[in-house]
């Protein structure tokens, strides 16, 4: 991830959970590395870290069935 | 709905007495026995304390108001607690070795999930099972996924601070994020009907063995009382963290009998969802909760282990009535 950030201006909340995904709030668009923007849809979104989601860049819990 | 056909005497009771006006105290009359037997495979006693909790929720057609009738509250307290002690006796072992493992609640909640044997339901899902055979499965599914969220959205008034915030986030987007489209319950629904399936509430209730009653009822026997809050957020920590990974290949199963894109739309979405939920309900829920209050550690795990042993019983006997093993590949 690039950027994620909010059209309204309202401030946007990154933190990553452990070895897991980063989770973002308040954001209306991330931005992948790649320059392309992704619109969220929910309240809070989980961005992929471990690059192997089938829905990039979305987390998909793929990474649990990594570890394991 | 109408109340459910009976299937034994405390069902049939019960049945009766939630038709007849509260004046006639027919509640007084329903005789649950001293010794239970098994609960959790008890077609009849799951069936009863299914029907008492439902008027919690959208009650029946043609009932009367017994919510609170006092002798329609002690049969549900004698079914229910009797219930709730067998799930404890049941994950007792389990919840000692998550308890010494230490760590944050996250973890350990975690290690707990991982201790429960059960068949691998998804992974038959995906594929193996006959177009005929999930639809058996959607069906019985929608006994919980047509009130989806509705038992944890009891817990919101009982907490406070971060944990209450990050409860109240998840289900917001449980029920949709402010989209009546998106609300997960109705987003099931569609799925049904563009299955060919039914989608009113309930209308599967008849076929569902006692084992997904007590799927059901767990949730409501910790949605409802204060005293298993910490049960219901660990309850909900366990069903989150196992949802994303078997909702794709659950989807993809769907996809690969040809049943339609609505319906498979309804795990696409939780794929998605519950990676983010699970996240949310280790850290934000539960972590917090267990900060807030310390003391309520064990009972967040008790939670978890009676969600995972009681879908784990379920899947079984879903198998089973299909004739599959729960031995070779199926188990995990």
């Amino acid at each position: 991830m690039s950027d994620a950030y909010s059209r309204s201006g309202a401030e946007v909340r990154i933190e990553q959970y452990g070895d897991g995904p980063i989770l973002v709030r308040h954001a209306d668009v991330v931005v992948t590395d790649d320059g392309q923007e992704h619109e969220v849809e929910r309240p809070v979104v989980a961005l992929c870290t471990c690059r192997r989601s089938q829905r990039m860049p979305w987390c998909d819990s793929t990474h649990k069935s990594v570890r394991r | 709905m109408k109340p459910p056909p009976p299937r034994g005497p405390v069902s049939a009771a019960t049945r009766e007495a939630l038709l007849s006006d509260p004046q006639q105290g027919a509640f007084l009359e329903v005789r649950v026995p001293d010794d239970v037997g098994n609960l959790l495979r008890d077609d009849d006693l799951q069936l009863a304390l299914w029907m008492l909790y439902e008027q919690s929720y959208r009650a029946f057609d043609g009932a009367h108001d017994h919510e609170w009738d006092p002798a329609a509250v002690a049969v549900r307290r004698s079914l229910e607690l009797p219930f709730e002690q067998q799930l404890r006796n049941a994950v007792q072992p389990m919840l000692t070795e998550a308890l010494r493992t230490g760590g944050d609640i996250g973890s350990q909640i975690e290690h707990a999930i991982g201790l429960v044997t059960g068949p691998d339901l998804s992974r038959f899902l995906h594929r193996e099972a006959t177009r005929e055979q999930m639809l058996d499965f959607l069906a019985q599914r929608s006994v919980y996924h047509l009130k989806e969220s509705d038992p944890h959205s009891f817990v919101v008034g009982r907490l406070g601070g971060p944990a209450k915030v990050a409860l109240a986030e998840l289900q917001y987007d449980e029920f949709g994020a402010g989209r009546p489209d998106r609300l997960h319950s109705s987003m099931y629904a569609v799925g049904l009907q563009a299955a060919g399936l039914d989608p009113r509430f309930g209308a599967y209730i008849e076929r569902v063995p006692a084992s997904t009653l007590a799927v059901n009822n767990v949730m409501s026997l910790f949605g409802l009382n204060h005293r298993l809050r910490g049960a219901a957020l660990g309850h909900l920590a366990a069903f989150e963290s196992t949802s994303s990974v078997p909702c794709r290949r659950i989807a993809a199963g769907i996809e690969r009998v040809g049943l339609p894109a609505e319906m498979a739309a309804y795990f696409h979405e939780h794929v998605e969802a519950d990676a983010v939920h699970e996240q949310v309900v280790l850290r934000d829920i539960c972590g917090n909760f267990v900060e807030s209050e310390p003391g309520q550690r064990a009972e967040v795990l008790f939670g978890a282990l009676a969600c995972i042993h009681l879908d784990s019983l379920a899947a079984e006997d879903l198998l089973v009535s299909w004739g599959d093993g729960v031995d070779g590949e199926l188990a995990s």
